[in-house]
């Protein structure tokens, strides 16, 4: 960090105090499940379609979306007391996600047209619909004419409450563990997950062995979306609260990092998850007593991203110096 | 709603200078899909160039300077781009994104103390004799020289990938890279040239952001145009005067929103700032169904040349 801050105390700071340091840690460590829970989640869901050569980058778009529909749907039925609203809102939220992330596949299947390119576009479509809904549809009546949403925080049967309370562990976190579990499983075990790995791998084989392409490429993309919108709501029933025109905080990106940092793998992605949510939780300490700017954790995960591809090459090929035989 | 305010003059005018940062990065990024290399760091390129030409602007006062040291740095950028994807074999498609995620960081952290300054911008030429013409010489011919510049720019590169030697290996090289390293070509170096190429582009188009255009520096501030400009080159069939066209069709869709929001018209503002992305996705879609429009064959594959 040639920010003129001492190096060795920013990463003792970064890495070590949110976890370990007696003033800190009772704070950091909820908010590490709390930041990794949405990162795990889209990224679980990216990894799908990364495996199978298919990019959704527009995860951040799904997120919005998911977020929208999810709070759109307790909000429709404030104030009505009911255990089923929550469970309505997931469906809502992962609907949501899944039908943004829909466009680009349908779009791709149908006219063969870029999948990167569309749902990246879409994310600035999402955001442009999230300034309207919190100024206009989902705008609190009692918000005295501020922007954003009612806090579902305060309406007791559409909040995402934490479940053991102090540990930061509420019910995305729950999803993002069974995501895990559930990509690893079908990675692994599932003739579909086979496909995906197929497609990745060796297009021309897959293709003998009967694989239809339009179906993974709406599966991974259907899934992914889903995934990134269940995150968004979970995120704007729990920690966020409500609706408001920047909600989003580029979770979606960052889920990209983490995917190629767990090299594709749900457990690796699981680590990842932490381990990215460390330094946002760090990079945020490190701002309050280094005064070290915000961007530059931005900035490192970046690098992150870009030395992990770098250092790829020494685990797909054998460097042999001198003149080989 | 008052559509009478909108100055069709006025409007064309602005419009070549809102459709010149994204026809600049996409000339680049031509010239770098030519070669094969699909480098989807635009908008990462633009972002940084927009923050090096802004600051280079304002602590020199000469945005000509800004500009020359937004493609140097972008250019400089985009080298590590080239560094993995052609020695370190990385995949092309994360490569660009990791690059667009590392320009954007890297931007926010050199802009911050330059947020809510202003710089000097271009002042504009008006080209003796053209800008007399009644109407169409205030239209056309009484822009900044960037403008020109970028219009120079696409007809030079259409000329050299027509008619020159080089622009004919650069798209061997593209088409087919085993052939062209047969021939004795040097792959791995005309293509590290190529997005060199790509990356002063996309500099020169993120600085004229800063510079002309808006002229401020603000986090984030491309706010996609250079995923528009990687629109744009397939919109285009990587043919370099179809790369005007779109610039200037999607200029004018920004200029005419912006104006129609000034006017009042009763489509609420977020629709009207949404539709240059969506009519983005409109036409890449009517592009795409129109079947393969002659995508350089090699296009982002890696390239090693086994013994």
């Amino acid at each position: 960090m040639m920010l003129g801050k001492p190096p060795l105390e920013a990463i003792r700071i970064i890495f070590w105090d949110p976890l370990f340091d007696p003033n800190f840690a009772a704070y950091s460590r909820p908010q590490l499940l709390v930041k990794a829970a949405p990162l795990i989640l889209i990224a679980i869901g990216l990894s799908l379609g990364f495996r199978a050569g298919i990019w959704n980058i527009g995860a951040e778009g799904q997120y919005i979306m998911g977020a929208i529909c999810g709070a759109g749907m307790g909000l429709a039925f404030y104030p009505t007391q009911s255990v089923f609203i929550f469970p309505l809102m997931i469906a809502a939220g992962a609907l949501g996600g899944w039908l943004w992330a829909m466009i680009p596949a349908v779009l791709r299947t149908r006219f063969n047209t870029n999948e990167i390119l569309v749902s990246l576009m879409l994310v600035y479509v999402a955001e442009s619909i999230l300034a309207s809904v919190s100024q206009g549809l989902l705008k609190n009546p009692e918000g005295y004419g501020f922007p954003g949403s009612r806090n579902l925080q305060q309406y007791s049967s559409a909040a995402n409450t934490e479940i053991f309370v102090g540990t930061g562990m509420h019910w995305g976190v729950v999803a993002a563990f069974v995501s895990v579990i559930f990509a690893y499983v079908l990675l692994t075990r599932h003739i579909r997950g086979f496909h995906i790995r197929l497609t990745g791998e060796a297009p021309r084989a897959a293709k003998f062995a009967g694989v239809v392409p339009t179906r993974v490429i709406v599966f991974c993309l259907g899934i992914s979306g889903m995934l990134a919108g269940l995150a968004g709501m979970f995120e704007v029933s729990g920690p966020a609260g409500q609706i408001t025109i920047d909600f989003n905080s580029g979770y979606g990106f960052t889920a990209i990092i983490v995917a190629f940092l767990g090299r594709l793998h749900p457990i690796g992605i699981l680590l990842a998850g932490l381990l990215m949510a460390l330094t946002y939780i760090g990079g945020e300490l490190a701002q309050l007593m280094l005064g070290l700017p915000g961007a530059s954790i931005q900035l490192f995960q970046g690098m992150l991203l870009f030395f992990l591809l770098a250092t790829d090459v020494f685990t797909h090929y054998r460097i042999r110096f001198g003149e080989g035989k | 709603m008052d559509l009478s305010s909108i100055n069709p003059v006025l409007l064309i005018a602005s419009l070549m200078v809102s459709a010149t940062p994204i026809m600049l990065a996409a000339i680049g990024e031509t010239i770098v899909e030519k070669a094969g290399v699909l480098n989807l760091g635009v908008e990462g390129m633009m972002i940084t160039g927009a923050v090096v030409g802004f600051v280079v602007g304002i602590n020199t006062g000469s945005p000509m300077l800004g500009f020359l040291a937004a493609a140097v740095a972008s250019a400089i950028l985009s080298i590590s781009f080239g560094f993995l994807t052609l020695y370190l074999l990385s995949n092309q498609v994360a490569t660009g994104l990791g690059l667009t995620l590392v320009g954007l960081g890297l931007s926010a952290l050199i802009g911050k103390p330059y947020e809510g300054m202003k710089s000097t911008t271009l002042d504009p030429i008006e080209i003796p004799i053209l800008s007399d013409i009644p109407i169409v010489g205030k239209m056309l011919f009484a822009h900044d020289p960037m403008v020109y510049f970028s219009i120079i720019l696409v007809g030079a590169v259409w000329a050299f990938l027509k008619y020159s030697r080089a622009g004919l290996v650069l798209r061997a090289v593209g088409e087919n890279h085993n052939a062209a390293h047969a021939l004795g070509y040097k792959v791995v170096r005309i293509r590290m040239l190529a997005i060199m190429f790509g990356g002063a582009c996309s500099g020169l188009g993120g600085a004229y952001i800063s510079l002309v255009r808006v002229p401020q520096w603000t986090e984030g501030m491309t706010a996609g145009a250079g995923w528009i400009a990687l629109a744009i080159v397939v919109f285009a069939s990587w043919k370099p005067w179809r790369i005007l066209l779109g610039a200037y069709l999607f200029g004018g869709v920004t200029v005419l929103q912006l104006n129609l929001q000034a006017a009042g018209v009763a489509i609420p503002v977020e629709y009207l700032s949404m539709s240059p992305y969506l009519i983005t996705i409109i036409v890449l879609v009517f592009i795409s169904a129109l079947g393969n429009q002659g995508a350089p064959a090699s296009l982002g594959r890696s390239f090693h040349a086994s013994t």
